[in-house]
């Protein structure tokens, strides 16, 4: 590989060069999220057809399945950041970790709320503790208890390894929401789209599934970003760069 | 429209859902934007103060400190 790439890597991660580089991708990023997000609402809820069993409430999953997507795909890039800010001590990657719990936590409330509104009508109760349902309600108190964590010490950076600690142990919760539909015996369906062989759903029913998936995934690049701005401010507080950007802004504002 | 609006029987149940992931991704995206302006300021403040006490009764200057 040409060795441009590991060096870029390497200057990305020093924070005012980040700080710069997710100010210019941020709004880009939310703004293809807006874009396709509105897409595939359109197509999801007005477009495809209703489902021959369940009407027009199977509409919920063009929101409850990405959001679920998400609330796995987001631990696991999660995990992979604070596994390196542990082994290298890179504080970016501490901080991309801690940042990106309150996502995961966000996107995990949506899956269990909506489920639960999916729930009602189709399933006749709000709420059952079967595998599914309660493994994701574990995920959501893991990522409530690393941001906890993470926030409970003075120093921010032993904060972040205590966290990032938690992050790697509740990991094994990720592949037990993943399976619990195929391990146990439940009240939830199945998976609808396979990575691997042939989704079972129509085609006019995947696109904006799929074109939802990509939304949340720019979402999510968007609300880290924005986050890991915000806590580089904080905890670079005292370095020239950041009082440089303070003085900035306030000429601006002047 | 508004048969499809009314999503069948389940218009409740299907618009909640929506009104449910817009609230809280909005949450998501504003708060950290509110919380960098909030430190930004702070940070400034506690600079003036500084200035201030590196050359007292002068009114605070925003320049780098040397």
């Amino acid at each position: 590989m040409a060795n441009w790439v590991p060096l870029w890597l390497h200057r990305l991660g020093s924070p005012p060069v980040f700080y710069r580089f997710a100010g210019i991708v941020r709004p880009w990023a939310l703004g293809l999220a807006l874009v396709l997000g509105a897409a595939a609402l359109y197509g999801g809820l007005f477009i495809a057809p209703a489902d021959y069993q369940q009407g027009d409430a199977y509409r919920i999953i063009f929101i409850h399945v990405p959001s679920a997507w998400m609330s796995l795909f987001i631990y696991g890039v999660m995990a992979v950041a604070a596994f390196i800010g542990l082994v290298w001590r890179i504080k970016l990657a501490e901080t991309v970790a801690m940042e990106s719990a309150p996502i995961g936590a966000a996107f995990t409330l949506i899956t269990l709320v909506t489920g639960s509104l999916w729930g009602k009508p189709m399933w006749g109760t709000w709420w059952t503790w079967d595998a599914r349902l309660t493994s994701e309600l574990v995920l959501l108190f893991i990522y409530f208890g690393i941001v906890g964590l993470y926030h409970s010490f003075e120093d921010r950076r032993q904060g972040a390894r205590a966290a990032a600690f938690l992050v790697l142990v509740g990991a094994v919760n990720v592949p037990i929401v993943h399976f619990s539909v195929n391990w146990w015996n439940t009240l939830h369906q199945g998976s609808t789209v396979r990575l691997l062989g042939p989704s079972h759903i129509v085609a006019s029913m995947l696109w904006p599934l799929l074109t939802m998936m990509a939304a949340t995934k720019c979402y999510y690049i968007a609300s880290l970003f924005g986050r890991v701005r915000a806590d580089l401010i904080a905890s670079e507080g005292g370095k020239a760069w950041v009082r440089d950007i303070a003085l900035a802004d306030d000429r601006e504002a002047a | 429209m508004t048969a499809s609006l009314a999503m069948g029987q389940y218009g409740f149940y299907v618009w909640t859902s929506l009104a449910v992931f817009i609230v809280v991704l909005l949450v998501d995206t504003l708060a950290p934007l509110a919380r960098r302006r909030r430190n930004l300021r702070e940070l400034r403040a506690r600079l003036a103060r500084q200035e201030n006490r590196r050359r007292p009764g002068t009114a605070p200057r925003n320049e780098p400190n040397p």
